[in-house]
């Protein structure tokens, strides 16, 4: 815990944009703008540095291009101008950066035809792994989300909140250097949300990667955050970075605490001002 | 839904019983009024032909299916093949279309003799596989070019993110998304291969060995409705298996994730 918190370093907005230590930067987005094809405007001049082992949320409401922007970080579609870089990733011959993320959608996304083991198996399975040498990375990546017994299940056999559990090992199989997670945990009810919630931070505790989440639930962001990334819309842009200062692990008391409303007071005044 | 919770006996016992009920009613109607055998066969009479022509109507039948099964593998094979090219390619999918439905619209009936002619009269069996396997190959590729299509966007996003090659993408992804919708073509194609076979036996005429189209037309001519009867008797049978044999591959294939396989508690 020690270690993250050191990684913590007091930041708003403008001081993570000047600074360039390029050994702590996962993920480098400079002046990003997208206009599709229809003439709308999603994103406009997005600046913002992704650092190493933090956990940022992109905050916002519908619309605000949030989801633009996290498809493209993962590499789905281009920015229409700007950059994103991985300054600490290696490249192949055609300087195409190899990202190592996994990325949770907003439904799990799961093969309804495939079992749980082999929902979890496929992105192993699609780089040419064979199934006996990695059945018992799969396992354990199953057992790590709770759901050790389940392999053999059909994802219409299970809850929504557990269909999420397997989306997030099959993200985590494959040892991601960056979680990129797409408002993972807005389709389901409110205790189902908060148990996986406080997995999330128990697994990104003990993993030591890099979290991008998406949401447009300020009480969440907040929760899990070590900095928000706040937008507004018409064009999507970033307000203002919001960093939340207070420790992990964060639990209960945190949910509860003055500290907490404090933060969420703050990050949602600065989403009004957005607006 | 309080149909679906019938007990098994009295689902099987209703249409029995209906069916009972009714050739009691004919049998008796036929000998009440005394209707020529050559108009209308009494239940019993047709039975008895059952007995005596068993074994030609058998080698018939066997003809038949034959033929259907022959016509029904090869538009699989056409139907889904040329789905997966129509999918990987735009330009062959502009391309085959059009043709496919022209022979999909046109009456078999009215391409038997070309085909006749092409394959030569010799070469009868032929005729009926490829005029069966028209019949039988458009609802296949339809349905599968539907299903190739109907990959959920995420899924497909994540193959893209995982490097998936072309090879895996259509292997682990789009054929499975494609299996509901080929499988509910393969059961409209299974009812056609059969009436293809059929109905091409009836135009160009029988091969090395007479089917039950041949036989019924036989019949008629020599007035025996018993044995034609009893020739309908069996297509009917067969068209039925080949459906339950088709919607029970499908339910089996389906049982654990399609919304049409599953069996719901309430």
């Amino acid at each position: 815990m020690a270690r993250r918190l050191l990684r913590e370093p007091t930041m708003d907005g403008s001081i993570a944009l000047s600074t360039t230590v390029p050994s702590r930067k996962l993920v480098r987005v400079r002046a990003v703008s997208k206009t599709y094809a229809s003439g709308t405007q999603a994103l406009a001049g997005i600046d913002l540095d992704i650092e190493q082992g933090e956990f940022i949320s992109l905050l916002g409401p519908s619309g605000c291009g949030k989801s633009t922007l996290l498809r493209m970080v993962a590499g789905l579609g281009r920015p229409s101008a700007g950059t994103i870089d991985w300054p600490l990733a290696t490249h192949d011959a055609a300087g195409r950066p190899d990202r190592e993320i996994g990325f949770v959608f907003q439904d799990a996304t799961l093969m309804p035809w495939a079992t749980v083991f082999g929902n979890v198996f496929l992105p192993l399975r699609l780089r040419g792994r064979r199934r006996d040498e990695v059945r018992a990375e799969v396992t354990a990546a199953i057992a790590n989300v709770g759901l050790a017994g389940f392999e053999g299940a059909y994802p219409r056999q299970l809850s929504g909140g557990m269909r999420m559990r397997v989306s997030i090992a099959r993200a985590l199989v494959v040892r991601p250097r960056l979680l990129l997670m797409d408002e993972p945990f807005a389709a389901l009810d409110e205790f189902t949300r908060q148990r996986l919630n406080d997995d999330l931070l128990t697994l990104w505790a003990a993993g030591g990667w890099t979290v991008v989440f998406v949401t447009h639930s300020i009480y969440e962001s907040v929760y899990l955050s070590s900095r928000i990334a706040v937008m507004g819309a018409r064009p999507g842009r970033i307000q203002e970075i919001v960093s939340v200062d207070a420790p992990y692990p964060r639990d209960e008391a945190f949910r509860t605490s003055a500290a907490y409303n404090e933060h969420c007071r703050r990050t949602s005044a600065v989403l009004r001002r957005a607006h | 839904m309080g149909e679906a919770t019938l007990p098994l006996w009295a689902r099987i016992a209703m249409p029995v019983a209906l069916g009972g009920g009714l050739l009691g009613l004919w049998e008796g109607l036929v000998w009440y009024l005394a209707v020529p055998r050559f108009v209308l066969p009494a239940p019993s009479t047709i039975a008895w032909a059952f007995y005596t022509d068993g074994g030609t109507l058998l080698a018939s039948l066997w003809i038949t299916l034959r033929i259907t099964i022959a016509a029904f593998v090869l538009a699989l094979v056409l139907g889904v093949g040329l789905a997966v090219l129509s999918a990987r390619s735009r330009l062959v999918e502009l391309g085959v279309f059009p043709y496919a439905v022209i022979l999909q619209v046109t009456p078999v009936v009215a391409i038997a003799p070309l085909v006749l002619i092409w394959v030569g009269v010799e070469n009868v069996d032929r005729a009926l596989l490829i005029l069966s396997t028209i019949v039988a190959f458009f609802p296949i590729l339809s349905n599968t070019t539907l299903g190739l299509r109907s990959v959920d966007h995420n899924l497909h996003d994540l193959f893209q993110l995982y490097g998936a090659t072309g090879g895996q993408r259509l292997r682990l992804l789009q054929l499975p998304s494609a299996l509901p919708y080929l499988l509910a073509g393969m059961k409209i194609s299974g009812g056609l291969a059969l009436i293809g076979a059929v109905v091409a036996e009836f135009v160009a005429g029988s091969g090395t060995g007479s089917g039950l189209a041949w036989r019924i037309v036989e019949s008629a001519n020599r007035l025996n409705i018993a044995r034609m009867f009893a020739a309908l008797v069996l297509l009917s049978a067969l068209g039925v298996l080949i459906f339950s044999a088709l919607a029970g591959l499908q339910s089996l294939l389906l049982r654990h994730w399609h919304e049409s396989a599953m069996v719901r508690e309430r």
